[in-house]
Order: structure tokens, then C-alpha cells, then sequence
């Protein structure tokens, strides 16, 4: 590698490097000043993480870098400003609560930002060892924050959960990988596909990419490897949920598009059945398995995994309308969840005891009509009701479907998201027509901020939808 | 070639005597010393081979990193080692099968080796000649080239991992009495003597 060339790669990672440097000033600073610099470092932490935002969303470079180990276009570009903006909003969300959730020490915002670099470095991945080493530097910091407040049983079950059941994908992903390095020679993304398309599939190719792909599976928590989200959900404290729900999904399902529609797009039809299988999986279990469920947070779980199989509709199709419906519904599927975990962060009684039953929010429109009309708006959109985001989200993945002729699944998907309405319009049946069952504490100012964001997100979508969308389509021309 | 034969010789020997000195010592802290002896003298078979980075990280993993963490182990955890003991040779046949299969693994890939001697022709990325460019100066140069960007994720990594570590075990204590070197060196005999008259049949 030449001086010229080494100096263009630091330039293509510049806003990696800047995160990675910012965390370990950081670190430092936690370290010098103690633990009163807690509010200190969070603050930092979400203007480091904004400030690297806007450096992608203005920075027009693509190339790749490091010897093809790491790559920018538009797509990783687009999905790296989604992962943040989840990111900004988690750590937004802890910093107001934190101290009641005993998320208030110097490490936990310093965890996210290392965790939201993994998520980057995972998305401009183009090699096999890059895609390991940024998942793993991804998921490393989740398990820590899964567990963070060690105090309490769940929170430390779910952490113990979630780092078993993660180091058994990661050994499924390893053996994948390995079986598909020993089978094309190459660790790269693009030499891989360049094999892959010269020469006749062998069995042992198809092996190594399915244990790929469920191990990529596995962190989207896509049926059939989804046992870990509604425990982990339940367990792990309120803004860890949420950041759990927006980051660590987009980056996972950016690796996972990138995976299907870069390098083994010459298998599509050996990779279709199988994204086919999972998403319709996904589906029926989000939507059926949600119904009977009390907890707020493993109804989220629950609706997470039916909205990755949504997702997953999209994909399938191997298109580019397709991949620009997955990485627009990502985005869109973001901007609810952190609004639904400020709702459910709210859900506070004035004793200071977090709630967290679905009953609970009985008669939430006499209470604070606010928090209930916003949230109400989330469910609808989660629901996929137009005008709000979510339909248009669900909208583009469908018409993706259909168009590459996957009409069962694009049948199964409709199905599916009307037994979903139905809990989601439970909920909002409670809020609006219950007899009020206690008193909540008055929301944090912040908190009231962020979902007010969220809801005036989906409820203008119609309004800005037009940029974004064709953001998501350039997006989508990197592939195809 | 005499002179590397008796090295061998000697190497080979301690390993497999304190390999057995391993799983027989009564003690399991002379288990772990014993092992100690064992990874020491597979470092010696790996300098003689002419793969002097495989032994120092033998070295300085395995000895000071493993053998320590498990010498901790048996000093700090209470564990009954002669009930641990008790039903050693109940798994004997599957000791002597994890043997068994490890042994025909070994056979495999030497004979195939040995059947076939240009297969180790066509390894994409072959190591330098030894004699050339020593192993060490040979991962330097792709270790810090091509691989510089691995390299350092894997530091973010191992970072994270300690990060998490601490936080996940770490507790302070309150009302623990530490050692504050400053207040000790400033205390003068006014501040830590008192001076009592004590009356004469009294007592305090």
C-alpha cells in the first residue's frame, strides 16, 4: 500500500476514525474527572455522534479502503445516518432517565458511541473479517448495556441471555464464513461474488452462505432466531431496549442486504427461499404471538420481530425497488421505536416506580392527552395505516414484492399486518375508552421533546417523504 | 544436527514427564506448575522448529496470562479437589476416546502430508523461508500493511471487552479503610499523641 493510497483510505474512514478517537478521549475524561462527569460525557457522547452524522450525510466520497476492506457508498452512507440518529436518540433518552435507571456512570454512554462505531464499521464492511471484527465490536457493548444494572436480576439475565445466544451465531456465522473462504479463496465481498458468478454453485458454498445468513439473522432477531429478543427486551432497562430496537437492527439488516445482494446475488435463487421462509416466519410469529402479551416491552419485541420480517419482504425480492423499500422501512421503523420507548420510559408513578403493563395505560387520553395522542399515532403507523410513515414503510416493501412476482408472500404479509393491527389497536382502545387506573408522574420535559419528534415524524411523513425516498433509491443504485 | 537432536530429545522428554506429572500430582497448585513446565518446553520444540513467534506467545499467553489465571483459580475458588477426584476413572473410556480421535486426527494430516508432499505447494500465501526473513519480521509486515485496519478493530474490541469487565464487576465499597499516604506522612506528634495524667491508683 502506497503513502497516497494509505492517506486516501484514513480519508474515506475519516468519520470512524473521528468516533473512535472521540470514545477514547472520552474514556479518558470519565476516567480523570470521576464519576460526577457522568451528564458531562453523555452530553459530549450525542454531539460526538452528531457531529459524525452530519460528516457522512455531507461527505459525497465512495471508494473503498484499507485494501477492499471497507467500503462507502450512498447506501452505507444512508444506513450509517439512520444508525445514528437511533443512537442520538437512545443516549438522548438515558441521560434523562438515567439516574433512575442506574444507567448513570461515566461507561454507559462511552459503551453506546463504541457500540454505534461497530455499527458503522459493520455497515461499510466488504470483507469477512471486517463484517466479524465490526459485529463483534457492535454486539460486545450490547451485551455490557444489557446487563448494566447489575442490581437486578432480569437486567443481568437478559445480558446473560443475550451473550450466550450471541456467541452461538457468532459461531455459526464463523463457520459459515470459513466454509465460504474455503470454498472461493477469497475474504472479499466483491471477489467472492466475481467466483461465485464464473463458476458452477457448490454444496459447500450454499452451506457456508446459510450459516451466514442465520447468523445475520440472529441480530435482525428474525424467526427462527428470535428466542433471545422478548427476554432480553423485558429485561434489559428502558433505553437500552430502545437502543437495542433501532441501531444495532439497521446496521445488522445493512450487512444482511449487503450480503444477499453483493456478494451472493448469483445464488439468488438459493438465498430467496430462504429469506422467503424467514420473513414469512417472522410475520406470523410477530403478529400471533403479540397477542396474548401483558409486558409492554415483549409486545415490542414481539412487534420488532414481525416488522424484520416485514422488512424481509423486501428483500426477497432481490431488487433495487426492493433494497430501497428495506433500508426506507428500517428507517422509518426507527423513528417509531424511539418514540414508543420515550411513551413507555413515561410510564412512570409518582412514587418513582416504572410500570410497565399494557393495562397500566388505561385511560392514558384523561391523564396526558399528549403522551396518549402520540402514541396513538405510533401504534397507528406501526399498524400501517395511512397517512403516517409506517404505511408508506410497508407500502414500498409489498409493491417490491409483487413486482418480482412473490404474490404469496406479499398475501401473507397483508394477513399478517391486520392480526397485528389488532394489538396494536388494543392499545390504543385502552388509552382512549378505559377507565384511568392510576397516576403518572409528569414527564420530563426531554422525554415530552423526543416523542414529540417522533410523532411529528410519522405524522408529516407525506410531507418529507420525497427526499428521503429518493435518498433510500440512490441508496439502492450502489448494488444494483 | 546433534547438538538440535539432544535439545529435542530433552524438550520432548520434560514435556511428556510433566505432562504426566499433570493429571497424576495430588496437588492440584503442582498441577499448575507443572503445566508451567509443559508449555515451557513446547516453546523450547517451537524455537528448535524455527517458529520462534509461536513460542513466544506461547510464553507470554500461556504462562503469563493462562497458567497464572488458573493458578488463581485453584488458590481463590474452594473447590474439593480429592471429591473431584473421586470418579476420575469412571471417565477414563472417554478420555481415551477424545484421545483416540484426536490421535487419528493427527495421523490424517501428517500421512496426507506425507502421501501427497507437493500439496504444501499450493498454499496461496506461503510463510518466508525462516532462514530469510524471520516469522516475526513476516506477520509484521502484513500484520501492520494489509491487515492494519483489522488490527485495529480488534484493539476497539479487546477495549470494549475490558470496559465491560470492569463496569460489570467493579463495586466500591463504602466505609472501606484505605491507605492515604499524605495524611499519613502529615501527621505530626501533635495530632496523634495525647498526653494523659493518670492518677496514681485509678486507673483510666
Amino acid at each position: 500500500m502506497t503513502p497516497e493510497l494509505f492517506s486516501q483510505s484514513l480519508q474515506l474512514a475519516l468519520p470512524e476514525i473521528i468516533l473512535a478517537v472521540g470514545a477514547l478521549v472520552l474514556l479518558m475524561m470519565g476516567v480523570f474527572i470521576g464519576e460526577k462527569s457522568n451528564q458531562l460525557i453523555s452530553g459530549l457522547s450525542i454531539a460526538l455522534l452528531a457531529v459524525v452524522g452530519l460528516l457522512i450525510t455531507v461527505s459525497t466520497g465512495n471508494g473503498e479502503a484499507f485494501g477492499g476492506a471497507f467500503i462507502v457508498d450512498p447506501f452505507a452512507r444512508f444506513m450509517k445516518v439512520a444508525a445514528i440518529a437511533g443512537s442520538i436518540f437512545a443516549l438522548a433518552m438515558s441521560a434523562v432517565q438515567g439516574r433512575a435507571m442506574q444507567l448513570d456512570k461515566i461507561e454507559y454512554p462511552i459503551l453506546l458511541v463504541l457500540s454505534t462505531l461497530g455499527m458503522l464499521l459493520l455497515i461499510s464492511a466488504n470483507d469477512l473479517i471486517a463484517f466479524y471484527l465490526g459485529l463483534e465490536l457492535m454486539s460486545l457493548a450490547l451485551y455490557v448495556v444489557a446487563a448494566f444494572n447489575r442490581d437486578s436480576l432480569r437486567s443481568t439475565e437478559a445480558g446473560l441471555k443475550y451473550f450466550v445466544l450471541g456467541a452461538l451465531s457468532s459461531g455459526m456465522l464463523l463457520y459459515g464464513m470459513s466454509l465460504v473462504y474455503g470454498f472461493t479463496g477469497n475474504t472479499g465481498f466483491q471477489e467472492i461474488a466475481t467466483v461465485l458468478s464464473s463458476e458452477p454453485r457448490g454444496l459447500g458454498l450454499v452451506f457456508g452462505m446459510v450459516f451466514m445468513l442465520a447468523g445475520a439473522c440472529f441480530k435482525i432477531s428474525a424467526v427462527p432466531f428470535h428466542m433471545w429478543t422478548p427476554d432480553v427486551y423485558e429485561g434489559a432497562p428502558t433505553p437500552v431496549t430502545a437502543f437495542f430496537a433501532a441501531g444495532p437492527k439497521i446496521a445488522a439488516m445493512a450487512i444482511l442486504i449487503r450480503l444477499t445482494s453483493e456478494t451472493f446475488l448469483p445464488l439468488i435463487s438459493d438465498w430467496r427461499q430462504i429469506i422467503v421462509f424467514v420473513a414469512i416466519a417472522s410475520m406470523m410469529l410477530g403478529s400471533f404471538a403479540a397477542v396474548g402479551q401483558k409486558n409492554i416491552k415483549r409486545l415490542m419485541a414481539y412487534s420488532s420481530i414481525g416488522h424484520m420480517g416485514f422488512a424481509l419482504v423486501g428483500l426477497s425480492a432481490g431488487s433495487e425497488s426492493g433494497v430501497s423499500g428495506v433500508a426506507l422501512y428500517m428507517l422509518i421503523y426507527m423513528m417509531m421505536s424511539f418514540g414508543t420507548f420515550a411513551c413507555i420510559m413515561s410510564m412512570r408513578r409518582p412514587d418513582g416506580t416504572y410500570v410497565e403493563e399494557i393495562d397500566e395505560l388505561a385511560g392514558l387520553f384523561a391523564r396526558k392527552p399528549f403522551m396518549a395522542v402520540v402514541l396513538t399515532a405510533q401504534m397507528f403507523s406501526m399498524a400501517g395505516i395511512p397517512p403516517l410513515a409506517g404505511f408508506f414503510a410497508k407500502y414500498y416493501v409489498f409493491l417490491a414484492a409483487v413486482e418480482a412476482g412473490l404474490f404469496t408472500l406479499a398475501v401473507v404479509g397483508f394477513l399478517t399486518s391486520v392480526v397485528a393491527a389488532y394489538y396494536y389497536l388494543r392499545i390504543v382502545k385502552l388509552m382512549w375508552f378505559d377507565e384511568p387506573k392510576g397516576e403518572f408522574e409528569r414527564t420530563p420535559g426531554e422525554l415530552r421533546f423526543i416523542f414529540g419528534i417522533s410523532g411529528l415524524l410519522i405524522t408529516t411523513y407525506i410531507l418529507y417523504g420525497g427526499p428521503i425516498g429518493s435518498a433510500a433509491d440512490a441508496a439502492a443504485r450502489s448494488f444494483f | 544436527m546433534g547438538l538440535q537432536a539432544l535439545f529435542f530429545y530433552l524438550f520432548a522428554f520434560v514435556a511428556i514427564a510433566s505432562a504426566f506429572m499433570v493429571i497424576s500430582s495430588k496437588n492440584p497448585v503442582h498441577s499448575v506448575l507443572f503445566l508451567i513446565v509443559v508449555f515451557f518446553n513446547s516453546a523450547g520444540l517451537f524455537l528448535l522448529t524455527g517458529a520462534e513467534f509461536l513460542a513466544m506467545i506461547l510464553l507470554v499467553v500461556y504462562i503469563g496470562a493462562v497458567a497464572v489465571l488458573f493458578l488463581f483459580v485453584v488458590m481463590m475458588l474452594d473447590i474439593d479437589f480429592a471429591e473431584l477426584r473421586s470418579g476420575v476413572l469412571q471417565y477414563a473410556p472417554i478420555g481415551l476416546l477424545v484421545g483416540l480421535i484426536v490421535g487419528a486426527e493427527l495421523i490424517l494430516v501428517i500421512g496426507s502430508s506425507v502421501l501427497s508432499p507437493d500439496a504444501a505447494q499450493s498454499i496461496t500465501m506461503p510463510i518466508p523461508n525462516p532462514a530469510e526473513r524471520t516469522n516475526t519480521a513476516a506477520l509484521g509486515d502484513v500484520l501492520y500493511t494489509h491487515y492494519v485496519y483489522f488490527f485495529q478493530i480488534s484493539g476497539m474490541v479487546l477495549l470494549v471487552a475490558m470496559i465491560g469487565a470492569i463496569v460489570l464487576t467493579l463495586r466500591h465499597r463504602e466505609n472501606v479503610k484505605r491507605q492515604d499516604i499524605s495524611r499519613q506522612v502529615a501527621r505530626t506528634p501533635e495530632t496523634a499523641v495525647e498526653v494523659v495524667k493518670v492518677k496514681p491508683g485509678q486507673g483510666l
